[in-house]
């Protein structure tokens, strides 16, 4: 069905077509200042970083030299040729390896367990609205920003000196980590809960400590749990490089690997430590998707 | 009589409230727990299977945490040496210093290097995630080959720490904090690929029919269709992620990838605990500032909605 489209007299359509033309340029001109001042910034950080365009794109090749040359054999029988044709002699190490990615995942597991149950007893002091004195809850909620804002290879590092090398400093150190970002998460889902059982636990004579235990650590449970989880799965990436300083796990195999030049075991405890992280996740989520399961359910 | 009416910010309300009604109910149900308790076995009692459950599971948890401090060599005698020692540290490292001028100047360059790294880093990975974030989405690209094998490549870039990929490119393009820039790069090439593909896969399918009923091509209905709808949430993560990556990259100078990771591994190891406290009170100040700004930008730019990360 055709129809015509009424056009209107060209007096009203000028005005309400400048109308449109000004507010389009508004938008244009915000949108183009704000790209202008983040190239600024850009052009100043990257003064400041020494980036080095020129030598980045003389050295581009050397990238895909770099990979082509891990995944390949620089010595032994097989010298010259892709790890592939060998994996037995590729994967030479792989009963060391894997129990060192087996620490490393213990140091992960300590790690977040630790700093958990610390977060767990941290959370209800620095959750607003459980009425514990203001000072206390600052008081907490400020340790707990230093813990998370401190790396914790920085914690690690000062670990190492004060308790020697080995695993130890690792996992005290990703414990405190954890404590932090945990503590923060566990808090904010704490300030989140109804607070119809906390009353009723409350006017039941329940102290304290009981009204947390029975009024607000069933309604929080799983989320802790799938947050704690989630925690794992980052800190087990954390502990993959707590060994370049010292701290126990693959990396100081790994580091040895890189510095030292033997190419191939790079790509071999690369490879390794790739599997195991995506192991985990996939373990994880599925754990994490049960409990979001049951939460809903309850 | 006065009416009280509750805002949002006065949390401490009703435990006030309830701590006045404890005090006549408390003594009360104290008092009658024998016959509550009668009245209502099934409450008291709880479910034997779910603590049968609950008690088993926190038995695993115990039972692994004891087998991992076993392997790993944990003794008390070491800790208790050792928190020892780092209150010997703490009592040193006060008050704060660079010792001269010139080191303190060299720190904060050093810390304009770091926050340059996350900056430059987080925006590269940003630029060549983008069109890969189109390639993982479901919803652009119907290829399901494809599609898979764009989400298996992006996890396994994030599956190797930023530290690991700092010393690979310090293999490629040498020492300095060029090489920090492309490690941060790296491992967010993989997070915002896998965000960035999600935020495709949940937009609105009306704009795109529009465009495309009034003849648009599919290049203009990515443009007119799409893009709208994801720039604020994309710009919203990527300033998420300026902020959490001038965390990361205070440390990549460890292993010699650029900023003031360097200084402050090179403090701790030879022990120049007033350097070390100057040091972290300095990416503590700088880390606060940066949440200030991209937080402010990004309730400009999406208001107060919560990003998912």
């Amino acid at each position: 069905m055709p129809t015509t489209l009424p056009r209107l007299p060209e007096e009203r359509l000028r005005p309400l077509a400048a109308a449109h033309a000004a507010a389009v340029r508004e938008v244009r001109v915000k949108t183009l200042a704000s790209f202008a001042v983040l190239a600024v910034v850009v052009v100043v950080a990257a003064w400041f970083a020494e980036v080095d365009i020129v030598k980045m794109a003389s050295r581009i090749g050397t990238v895909g030299d770099y990979v082509g040359r891990i995944f390949t054999f620089d010595s032994g029988a097989h010298v010259g040729r892709p790890v592939i044709v060998a994996p037995g002699e590729w994967m030479w190490g792989l009963s060391h390896w894997a129990r060192l990615i087996g620490d490393t995942l213990l140091i992960a597991y300590a790690g977040t367990l630790l700093g958990a149950v610390a977060a767990f007893f941290l959370s209800f002091m620095a959750a607003r609205n459980l009425g514990r004195h203001p000072m206390v809850r600052v008081g907490v909620k400020r340790l707990l920003e230093f813990c998370r804002t401190v790396p914790e290879l920085v914690f690690a590092l000062i670990f190492v000196i004060a308790f020697g090398l080995g695993p130890m400093p690792g996992v005290l150190a990703l414990a405190i980590h954890t404590t932090g970002a945990l503590g923060k998460l566990f808090s904010e889902v704490v300030e989140n809960v109804d607070m119809k059982p906390i009353e009723g636990t409350t006017a039941t004579g329940g102290s304290w400590w009981q009204t947390v235990r029975f009024a607000v650590v069933p309604q929080v449970a799983s989320n802790f749990a799938s947050y704690a989880l989630l925690r794992f799965e980052i800190n087990v990436r954390g502990a993959s490089v707590m060994g370049f300083v010292g701290a126990g796990g693959i990396g100081q195999d790994l580091i040895e690997a890189i510095r030292k030049f033997y190419y191939a075991d790079v790509s071999a405890i690369l490879v390794l430590i790739i599997l195991t992280v995506m192991a985990i996740d996939l373990a994880t989520e599925r754990l994490r998707h049960h409990l979001i399961a049951t939460e809903a359910r309850a | 009589m006065s009416v009280v009416i509750r805002t949002s910010g006065d949390l401490d309300g009703p435990m006030s409230d309830t701590r006045r009604i404890r005090g006549a109910l408390g003594p009360m149900a104290r008092e009658n727990r024998a016959a509550l308790e009668k009245r209502h076995p099934a409450i008291f009692a709880g479910s034997r299977l779910g603590r049968a459950a609950t008690t088993a599971i926190f038995a695993g948890l115990l039972g692994l945490l004891v087998f991992a401090l076993w392997r790993l060599e944990f003794s008390f005698a070491r800790i208790g040496a050792g928190i020892g020692q780092l209150l010997h540290f703490l009592t040193l490292m006060v008050p704060p210093s660079a010792g001269t001028w010139a080191r303190f100047w060299l720190f904060l360059h050093s810390l304009g290097e770091t926050v340059a790294i996350a900056l430059l880093g987080t925006l590269a990975a940003a630029v060549l995630a983008f069109p890969l974030g189109f390639l993982a989405a479901k919803n652009v690209v119907a290829q399901r080959v494809l599609h898979f094998f764009a989400r298996r490549f992006l996890d396994t870039i994030r599956g190797v720490d930023t530290l690991i990929w700092a010393l690979i490119w310090i293999n490629v393009v040498g020492l300095g904090p060029f090489a920090g820039i492309l490690a941060i790069m790296s491992s967010d090439f993989g997070a915002f690929g896998k965000l960035f593909s999600e935020a495709i896969e949940a937009v609105d399918r009306k704009p795109i029919e529009g465009v495309a009923s009034t003849g648009g091509s599919r290049l203009a209905e990515i443009r007119f269709g799409i893009l709208p709808q994801i720039l604020p949430v994309i710009a919203g993560q990527v300033l998420y992620y300026i902020e959490s990556n001038t965390r990361s990259a205070t440390i990549i100078g460890i292993v010699g990838a650029g900023g003031i990771g360097m200084f402050l591994s090179e403090a701790i190891r030879t022990l120049e605990w007033q350097q070390v406290s100057l040091l972290v009170a300095m990416i503590l100040v700088a880390v606060a500032v940066i949440d200030q700004i991209s937080s402010r930008i990004r309730f400009a730019i999406i208001g107060e909605r919560r990003i998912e990360t």
